[in-house]
């Protein structure tokens, strides 16, 4: 059975988000699709998917949100608070929601991109081969509250709940970065510099791409009148003032700005995830070590299926239990004993 | 040698330093722009660079010289023709060709292999470009309130506005590239009259389908914008319409013809544009 979800309340930047449009550079069109992928792909973990399928994404601020028809849900990525009829629900966890059900999403405590996932996927019509909005191509829009999303179908509404844990990827670190095209423009010292600076997360950036803030000169190429050239998600940009800008999945095509180098996008996660203010470095990389760390989605999806666990609920973290069960509608009989 | 080409050398050098498994081409600098007379008679050969864990770009210069561009055509319609196994995607700038492979299904070093025997048995010097696949005709109003800014770029030109207006009428433009916004198509060579610089102060909403000019170059716009390119003339003509397939109608290579059309024409277009193409027409040519 299909059925529908309803936005009640929306942040200003909930978008319908999948893996984006591979493929389109000729056209001009970057990938786009969620600027956190790993999360999309926990939700599949989670909820037992062969693939990732398309989410709501959620920037800083969340949602409150009904269906109409039994689902399972998965909440990943930025951590928000999470409340199922008023009672905390676990993040990085499955929830069935029933039809009398409200899951209120408030603001991210930490990251900055939240997803939910509902097991049969939103089933909006494919502009282009996906699903997800590209709002600098005027692709989709963001979502309002009375917005009202087709879902696909739930393969397995029973199935039991479940909990992921996650390696922390809210609070920046080092960035694994291989030689791009332009790296050989920056000079050895300039780039020695680049990769000894400690960068914070500047205030700017969104899901086009984030300005890193640091202490000392401009870091420049000494080149001027540089043709626009391809761009990609994970390249380093420095601007004109010399300042770096990572770019992320909704990037243009064309920049042309120098590039001192390509962050791994299995480190772009936690680019995407940083809050203003989150410390970063980056590591060099040559080719060969980069291109050995590459994984298809499959085993990325794979490895992850391996660290989902049935969600174990503790009496006491239950403040009403009679309750709970009772707004819950659905008492299985094993919740306090998995 | 130019400073370009030695810090290029000074970074081929650093790249190789890392270990770089991708055997690159010595950079020539018959791939710059200021071209020493004595290297011209230097084979054009691509600089074969990573970029990402999935792609490569293959570099014939730096700066958008005639000739770069002609060799990046023939260099990407060559690779479009016979992609090495496991290619994704292949796209173009002005400068270099852009290739996107599954790891899954290749590696890199096969990958830079096949590309560089593409580049080897393709004429990459030749001095014309590919001939076009495709020919458009796509009617534009040109200065007046529609080009506010077509008298000045006239006068940067050294050109009346009606020599400047039977240039940009008669001139036989190639998309050299899409790209910067989704749909938007880089057009020229225009004579080397035309190779005035964009303006150091943006004008702050060029809307969607205005002609604008800069660099040799002419572009329609696809989404208002603020710009440093000379705002010449308008059309109707969608760059992008992600309802349609291919949501680009225009694609690198082709041939455009502009055509002039009056203000009423394109009141009329604005109204009613039957086709979606803002009056656009496209021949078929080989």
């Amino acid at each position: 059975m299909t059925g529908t979800l309803t936005l009640h309340r929306a942040g200003p930047g909930v978008t319908v988000q999948d893996l984006g449009r591979p493929g389109m550079t000729a056209q001009g069109l970057s990938q786009g699709g969620a600027a956190d992928r790993l999360a999309l792909h926990e939700a599949a973990a989670l909820l037992g998917l062969r693939t990732p399928v398309p989410a709501l994404e959620m920037a800083m601020t969340g949602a409150e949100v009904s269906v109409d028809t039994p689902t399972r849900v998965a909440l990943t990525g930025a951590r928000m608070q999470a409340m199922l009829n008023g009672q905390p629900v676990a993040w990085n966890a499955t929830h069935l929601l029933h039809p009398w059900d409200r899951l209120t999403i408030g603001a991210a405590r930490a990251g900055i991109y939240g997803y939910l996932t509902p097991a049969g996927g939103i089933a909006t019509a494919a502009v282009m081969g996906g699903h997800g909005a590209h709002l600098t191509a005027g692709i989709g829009t963001a979502l309002g509250p009375e917005t009202v999303l087709p879902l696909g179908r739930d393969p397995d509404p029973a199935a039991r709940q479940t909990v992921i844990r996650t390696d922390d990827r809210l609070s920046g670190g080092t960035l694994r970065m291989m030689p791009g095209p332009q790296t050989g423009l920056f000079d050895d010292a300039t780039r020695a510099r680049f990769h000894a600076t400690h960068f914070t997360r500047s205030r700017t950036g969104n899901r086009q791409g984030v300005r890193l803030d640091f202490d000392g000169d401009p870091f420049s190429s000494g080149t001027d009148s540089l043709a626009s050239d391809i761009i990609r998600a994970g390249d380093v940009q420095m601007t004109g003032e010399g300042v770096p800008y990572i770019l992320l999945s909704e990037c243009q095509t064309m920049g042309g700005y120098p590039r001192i180098g390509t962050v791994l996008p299995q480190d772009l996660p936690r680019v995407a995830q940083a809050a203003p203010g989150t410390e970063f470095a980056f590591r060099e990389m040559t080719v060969a070590e980069a291109d050995a760390l590459w994984q298809p989605d499959q085993d990325v999806l794979k490895s992850l299926k391996a660290k989902v666990q049935p969600l174990r609920r503790d009496p006491h973290d239950i403040p009403d239990l009679l309750s709970y069960q009772l707004i819950g509608g659905v008492i299985r009989g094993d919740e306090t004993e998995d | 040698m130019n400073r370009g080409a030695l810090l290029m050398r000074e970074g081929y050098r650093a790249l190789r330093g890392h270990g770089t498994p991708v055997a690159t081409d010595r950079v020539s600098p018959h791939l710059f722009a200021q071209k020493r007379p004595d290297m011209m008679t230097d084979t054009i050969r691509p600089e074969i660079l990573p970029h990402g864990q999935d792609g490569l770009s293959l570099r014939l210069g730096l700066t958008p010289a005639e000739q770069t561009i002609g060799a990046v055509m023939a260099l990407r319609e060559a690779l479009e023709q016979t992609p090495p196994d496991g290619t994704e995607e292949i796209a173009g700038s002005l400068t270099s060709v852009y290739l996107r492979f599954d790891p899954a299904r290749t590696t890199r070093d096969a990958v830079v292999a096949s590309a560089r025997a593409v580049a080897d048995r393709t004429d990459l010097d030749a001095a014309a470009l590919p001939a076009p696949h495709r020919r458009w005709t796509i009617p534009v109003v040109i200065g007046g309130a529609h080009g506010p800014q077509f008298g000045e770029m006239a006068g940067a030109a050294g050109l009346s506005e009606a020599a400047a207006r039977e240039a940009l009428l008669t001139a036989k433009l190639r998309v050299l590239a899409i790209g910067f916004a989704p749909g938007l198509p880089y057009m020229g060579l225009l004579p080397p009259e035309w190779d005035v610089p964009r303006l150091r102060d943006l004008t702050p909403n060029v809307p969607r389908g205005a002609l604008v000019a800069a660099v040799r170059q002419v572009i329609l716009f696809t989404n208002a914008t603020p710009t440093g390119w000379r705002h010449v003339g308008m059309s109707a003509f969608p760059g992008f319409r992600p309802d349609r397939d291919p949501a680009s109608p225009l694609r690198a290579g082709d041939e455009v013809r502009l055509a002039a059309m009056t203000p009423a024409d394109l009141e009329a277009l604005e109204r009613d544009d039957p086709d979606g193409l803002g009056g656009a027409r496209c021949e078929t040519l080989r």
